[in-house]
């Protein structure tokens, strides 16, 4: 397990550097792809069954699948992208020394309180997704309509929000009116016309 | 943390003697299914199908496959050699990988007729096969030119639009059988199959089915009348062999899916219990393959716009609609 | 189209059906090379250069066909017949005689304007080849061999293809006397020995 941990480490640190260094949009969205897979495994290899295939189905099939449609839509040629002058290295050792230190924080956080993969019914065991065992599908549809529904239920709110946002600003302008409908009023409009022609 | 491997840990060979036989059984169905296709449609067009190889034609996926072996594997200038080159195997790999689990049979005492019984089973399924059109866009975009673009684009929206309904379908089913388990789906399914009860989400399944693995009438992707091939349209020899391959797998792949969700799985028909379970999951899912070829034998293609409009104002909506009844009935009657 | 229209349930399912029906109708397909569909008499396949039955050539190299050829595809080089060696009934008779089938037409203005009968087009149809060059037919191909015969002219071919041009390449075909009758080429076997002046 820890050989696996490991190995699953070293390919996740190595896919999101390529993510970044990669010259090419597509390469970047192939190596996102990769972290995103070996993301998922390591969530399973943490009994985190729904999380990692929650990770799957949204980030890759749906997210990173519009990256993909972005790409395609804008950069069809395969040439690099054209940057302006290199300011990589100006941000990079800043932020590298920040993203450090907080990382520290959090380790020595995690070190001085062991996690404990476990749940009201105890530690963690048995057959993975089981119900009843951490991480199970079953146990995380039940956290997630009781305890933290509310949360749950606004972030839907806010999501939703910003969808209909989305849709009014890029929808179409023309307010909606069935044919059937207009034609008639068009149909209104000509008589009145019509009639209004007569009367002078 | 030992908790996911254990179990299997101390079998592990008898978990890769399974992987071996099932990557043997799965590639013999995809050649007998694509024989299987060509056979069927070729009778639907008062035509014989293949039936120069061998008797009845039996040996024609041997030749298919050693022609594709054989012939040079181009890419082309403007292509992204890396990504070209990466693309069919996500295909291939993704659509092999869904069968470590699919259950075939009934599980006896202490086997299991799949590689792993996992408990999330659907769910992982759906991502799997989610990851798997990535060989498709990403090879039609990494081509460097412009019919696989437009077939890459293509499968993008298409995948984005039916996924969605897709899920939607299967929702109901799982609040009928109330896991997400494939054994379990198929065990409460013992007296009544999911597809009486589950019958407008049995349909919408179907029809997403045919969307997601881009088989006609929903072919957009490859579209050979306006797309010269679409996204494989630069591929040749082996490397088209892979994505043909693949899209088979993923035909039987979404048969099995039906099968176990709305078909019952093993259980027999009318107690006929003489043939075992494993002889009615193959049966079910070749019926599913025969509606498949059916439907690509009957249909003409449907044009772009209708059908992100189908999926987006019809399926999707329905499947909404069936998923909130199913859910009021099934909490009406506890 | 209306929305009625569009999701037109019913309409599907006849379509459905239909191919379902089809799935069972007797398939029209004739297995080619084992049986071979029956020619209408007139058949304007691979040509042919007759003999008289003295065995003497009909062709005396008067070039009317090459000229009357629309597709340019004949090419005849005649010359004198010598006292001793008569080639031809005439005064002249074909040096070389060669059709490029590729650029034949088969029309049949060649059978036409030949003034002697000589050169007729046959039903023979199987000429695929792996080279162009092969389709350069000279007299060695084009000549009917001495041992079969004078060829037959075209007013007397029988309905379908006569007897002398059935199996010789393919002694194991199907053949169904009533529907079809095997129309191998003869000139296979011509054909291999030849390949080397062809290419
Ligand atoms: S058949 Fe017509 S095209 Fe052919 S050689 Fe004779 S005249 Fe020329
Ligand atoms: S084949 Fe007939 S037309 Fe042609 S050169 Fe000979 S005799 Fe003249």
């Amino acid at each position: 397990m820890t050989i696996a941990f490991w190995a699953l480490a070293v390919l996740l640190v190595a896919s999101a550097m390529f993510v970044i260094t990669a010259k090419k949009p597509v390469h970047s969205v192939a190596g996102l792809l990769a972290h995103f897979f070996f993301l998922a495994i390591t969530y399973f290899m943490l009994s985190a069954e729904f999380l990692a295939v929650i990770q799957l189905i949204v980030y890759s099939g749906a997210i990173l699948m519009l990256f993909v449609f972005v790409i395609a839509l804008l950069s069809s040629g395969v040439a690099p992208f054209s940057v302006g002058p290199d300011r990589l290295p100006k941000i990079a050792a800043p932020a590298t020394l920040i993203v450090a230190v907080l990382l520290g924080f959090v380790a020595y956080g995690i070190s001085r309180e062991p996690i404990v993969l476990a749940n009201e019914h105890g530690v963690a065991a048995g057959p993975v997704g089981a119900a009843g065992v951490f991480g199970s599908v079953a146990d995380f549809g039940h956290a997630l309509f009781t305890t933290n529904l509310l949360p749950f239920e606004i972030t839907a709110f806010i999501l939703m929000v910003a969808v209909i946002g989305v849709i009014l600003l890029a929808g179409d302008h023309v307010p909606y009116v069935p044919t059937r409908r207009r034609a008639r009023i068009v149909e209104r409009d000509m008589r009145e016309a019509i009639v209004r022609a007569g009367e002078e | 943390m030992n908790a996911w491997l254990s179990p299997q840990s101390s079998l592990w060979w008898a978990v890769l003697i399974k992987c071996g036989v099932l990557l043997f059984v799965v590639i013999t169905s995809f050649a007998y299914a694509m024989l299987f296709e060509r056979k069927i449609i070729g009778w639907m067009q008062l035509r014989p199908g293949p039936n120069r190889v061998g008797p009845w034609g039996l040996l024609q996926p041997l030749v298919d496959a050693l022609k594709l072996i054989l012939k040079e594997d181009l890419t082309p200038k403007t292509a992204d050699p890396l990504i070209y080159r990466l693309a069919p195997f996500i295909s291939l790999v993704t659509a092999f990988s869904v069968y470590a689990v699919i259950p075939f049979s009934e599980p006896g005492p202490g086997n299991v007729w799949a590689v792993g019984d996992v408990n999330a089973g659907i769910l992982v399924i759906l991502a799997i096969t989610s990851i798997g059109v990535y060989g498709i866009s990403l090879g039609g975009w990494a081509s460097g030119s412009k019919y696989p673009l437009l077939g890459s684009v293509r499968s993008t929206a298409q995948m984005i639009s039916y996924e969605l309904a897709m899920a939607m379908s299967l929702i109901g089913v799982l609040i009928l059988a109330g896991t997400t388990s494939l054994v379990g789906i198929v065990n409460s399914q013992a007296k009544l199959w999911f597809f009486i009860p589950q019958f407008v989400g049995f349909i919408i399944y179907v029809v997403t089915a045919v969307a997601e693995t881009n088989r006609a009438p929903f072919d957009l992707v490859e579209a050979d009348a306006e797309l010269v091939g679409g996204f494989n349209t630069e591929y040749s020899g082996l490397r088209f062999g892979l994505f043909f391959i693949a899209e088979y797998i993923n035909m039987l792949t979404v048969s099995c899916i039906a099968t176990l969700l709305f078909l019952g799985g093993w259980n027999a028909v009318g107690g006929l219990t003489m043939i075992p379970g494993i002889g009615w999951f193959l049966l079910k899912v070749a019926f599913f393959m025969f509606v498949y070829i059916w439907l690509r034998a009957t249909f003409p293609r449907i044009r772009y716009d209708r059908l992100m409009a189908f999926g987006w104002k019809v399926l999707l909506p329905v499947a909404t609609l069936n998923l909130v009844i199913t859910a009021f009935v099934v909490a009406v009657r506890g | 189209m209306s929305r009625k229209k569009l999701y037109n349930v019913g309409a599907l399912l006849t379509g459905l059906a239909i191919t379902f029906k089809y799935m069972f109708k007797r398939k029209p397909t004739i297995q080619y090379p084992s049986r071979k569909k029956k020619h209408a008499p007139r058949f304007h396949g691979l040509h042919e250069l007759r003999r008289y039955g003295d065995g003497k050539e009909r062709c005396i190299g008067c070039e009317l066909c090459s000229s009357v050829c629309p597709a340019n595809a004949i090419t005849v080089i005649g010359a004198e017949n010598s006292p001793g060696d008569r080639r031809s009934p005439g005064e002249r008779y074909a040096a070389r005689y060669e059709i490029d089938e590729l650029r034949c037409i088969f029309c049949g203005m060649c059978e036409e304007a030949c003034p002697t009968d000589a050169i007729v087009l046959t039903p023979r149809f199987e000429m695929s080849d792996y080279r162009r060059g092969s389709f350069i037919y000279s007299k060695d191909r084009l000549l009917v061999p001495p041992e079969a015969g004078v060829g037959l002219a075209p007013d007397d071919r029988p309905n379908g293809i006569p007897s002398d041009l059935g199996s010789v390449a393919e002694t194991k075909s199907t053949v169904d006397t009533d529907e079809g009758y095997d129309a191998t080429w003869r000139g296979t076997i011509l054909k291999t020995q030849t390949k080397g002046l062809a290419g």
